[in-house]
């Protein structure tokens, strides 16, 4: 297209470039500008000569970083959420929306859906608390469960080994249900001439399942999966770091928490940058593995 | 699908139905079990709680952790500032989203591709914590009600979503006619896409408006003055930092009731803090089915 028409485009169109002004004008600054600030990781950031004056380090702070006895206890934490989060959280809502797409559509359906998406609306800090609140010795009801069946318990917070446990199921607990709409979208959208065929050649309710139900759902899952994976090392700030106490930080101090304390807590702005920029970098390269992976493996891949 | 053959279902089938209705009533158990613990124990006597009597229904009905709740003056700004910023704040992502994904959506926008990748990088790449809270800082938005209001306001996903909706239910001929007819852009938007996208509107009005309610990271990092904390701020000071302003035990002398006071005041502060997004949930649940399912059709 010649370059005239192309401008008596944008000029009869003018109005939705003042439309698109406003939020472009907010990724500029809200985005794009932090993006251009982590350069600050290979500088010595000082408040008074700001992001441009401050004199070049190279390498420092990522060496810093890398050299701290505590470098891999980060690394591990970080993976060992994440990644057993990824093992119980990834199948769980994939298992409620088979099960309930067995069942016809009555009152107890409606009820199993109503309540299981329910908690994915309590906020973060409230999810915690209730976690403290159920786990308290002697008052939280599972505390008092436990202790009915005979494992005696203190404080259960306070266990480094129980921290990943306490947050992988307390996220399955909230975001199953949730995460099971998807899937149960994905299933009634299964060809029903499928379900016939099935029917007609005799398949039991669990063949069904897994020769129908199971592949219409394998590219919703493939693409959330690489999608997950991609958040491995992203994991989040928020619950973590209402989790934490000072018994169980030898398991729960993961990168974005340490990010925090060191960054804003105690102001090393470039050593808290260094370590966040780090951590992105690693996960946009297993983000474009898994990605890679996946489109080899199946048809499905997020481009 | 199975409704007309249930009848001729062979045994092995019906034995794995009934595994299916009692893995759900587990899944169902285990959800109602703990919510319906704190509701009942936000209900029940300080002794009670503390003592540990309380399992899935109220012991010694009472009402003194609520009561002393709302006596508490910090708890009242917290709830007066969350709904502030969740009203504010939701106004302008909607706004925001809706000015993004609308010419996002069009064919005619010279550059569109430009546009939309420029949104996309910012989901894989992102600054980090310290250059985000410095430009807030520049901005000299620190410790003021629009740090929780203008850092956060779009996300991804909304435009996304949105601008999927307007590309299956707004079409091209539309605006090619209004087009002709000479109908300019701005009044094409008011006049037929803004009515024709109510129920993408009512699903992310609620999607961003749970999350303003539901958000303590902003706070946290920009917000120093108590005055100026929302709800979720206060609730971790109390919830899970546990520090109780003493005031808020009025007329308990006893240490041991205090204490038991204290462990009250946790359940009544979780009901408090969630009730009404709870009680409001079951109507509009069917918009968040449908905004997840909009989200997913193209991601």
């Amino acid at each position: 297209m010649p370059i005239l028409s192309h401008w008596k485009q944008i000029k009869r169109h003018w109005q939705l470039y003042v439309c698109l002004f406003p939020p472009v004008l907010y990724l500029i600054l809200f985005k794009y500008i932090p993006i251009t600030g982590t350069i600050i990781a290979f500088k010595d950031y000082n408040v008074i000569k700001g992001i441009w004056g401050s004199s070049w380090v190279g390498m420092k702070y990522f060496n810093q970083f890398f050299d701290s006895p505590n470098f891999w206890m980060y690394i591990k934490n970080t993976l060992g959420i994440s990644v057993y989060g990824l093992l119980v959280g990834f199948p769980a809502p994939i298992l409620l929306a088979l099960a309930l797409n067995e069942i016809r559509g009555g009152a107890f359906k409606k009820a199993v859906q109503l309540i299981t998406y329910a908690p994915y609306f309590i906020s973060t800090v409230v999810m915690v608390s209730i976690i403290i609140v159920t786990l308290t010795p002697n008052i939280g009801v599972i505390s008092k469960l436990l202790e009915a069946f005979g494992v005696h318990n203190s404080n259960l917070m306070g266990i480094p080994g129980l921290f990943k446990s306490i947050y992988v199921w307390s996220d399955v607990w909230q975001f199953a249900g949730y995460g099971a709409i998807i899937y149960m979208a994905a299933l009634a959208g299964v060809n029903p001439e499928l379900y016939e065929a099935a029917k007609v050649d005799g398949a039991s309710r669990w063949q069904k399942i897994r020769n129908v139900d199971i592949p219409g759902i394998i590219p919703v899952s493939v693409i959330l999966l690489v999608l997950n994976c991609g958040n491995v090392m992203k994991l989040g700030f928020e619950k973590v770091y209402l989790m934490q106490n000072a018994l169980n930080l030898s398991t729960s101090e993961v990168i974005s928490t340490y990010v925090y304390k060191v960054g804003l807590l105690t102001a090393s702005f470039s050593f808290s940058t260094a370590i966040g920029l780090f951590n992105s970098v690693v996960n946009v390269i297993l983000l474009l593995m898994v990605n890679y992976t996946a489109r080899r493996l199946s048809d499905s891949s997020l481009w | 699908m199975a409704s007309k053959t249930a009848i001729r279902e062979s045994a092995g089938d019906r034995l794995f139905l009934v595994g299916i209705y009692v893995f759900l009533a587990l899944v169902l158990v285990i959800i109602v079990g703990p919510l319906l613990y704190i509701v009942s124990s936000s209900f029940s006597s300080p002794l009670a709680v503390q003592s540990g009597k309380v399992w899935l229904f109220p012991v010694d009905f009472s009402l003194i952790g609520y009561k002393t709740i709302f006596k508490n003056p910090q708890i009242v700004i917290g709830y007066k500032n969350s709904l502030l910023y969740m009203a504010a704040g939701t106004a302008l992502n909607v706004v925001m989203t809706v000015l993004f994904a609308y010419p996002l959506a069009r064919k005619t926008l010279y550059g569109r591709n430009f546009f939309m990748v420029m949104l996309v990088i910012t989901m894989l790449f992102d600054g980090g914590l310290i250059p985000y809270y410095l430009v807030v800082k520049n901005l000299h938005m620190l410790n003021t009600p629009w740090a929780m209001i203008i850092p956060g306001a779009l996300t991804v996903f909304q435009v996304i979503v949105a601008r999927t909706f307007f590309l299956s239910t707004i079409p091209d001929e539309l605006s090619e006619a209004a087009d002709l007819d000479g109908c300019s852009d701005w009044r094409f938007i008011t006049s037929i896409v803004l009515p024709l996208s109510k129920p993408i509107l009512a699903v992310m009005t609620l999607m961003y408006a749970v999350g303003h309610w539901n958000a303590y990271f902003d706070a946290l990092i920009f917000l120093k003055d108590p005055s100026l904390f929302p709800l979720q701020i206060i609730l971790r000071n109390i919830l899970i930092l546990n520090t109780i302003d003493p005031s808020m035990m009025t007329n308990v002398n006893v240490v041991l009731a205090q204490q038991g006071l204290k462990d009250l005041l946790k359940y009544s502060l979780i009901i408090i803090a969630s009730g009404p997004l709870l009680i409001v949930y079951p109507f509009v649940q069917k918009y968040f089915v449908q905004g997840v399912m909009i989200g997913s059709l193209k991601g």
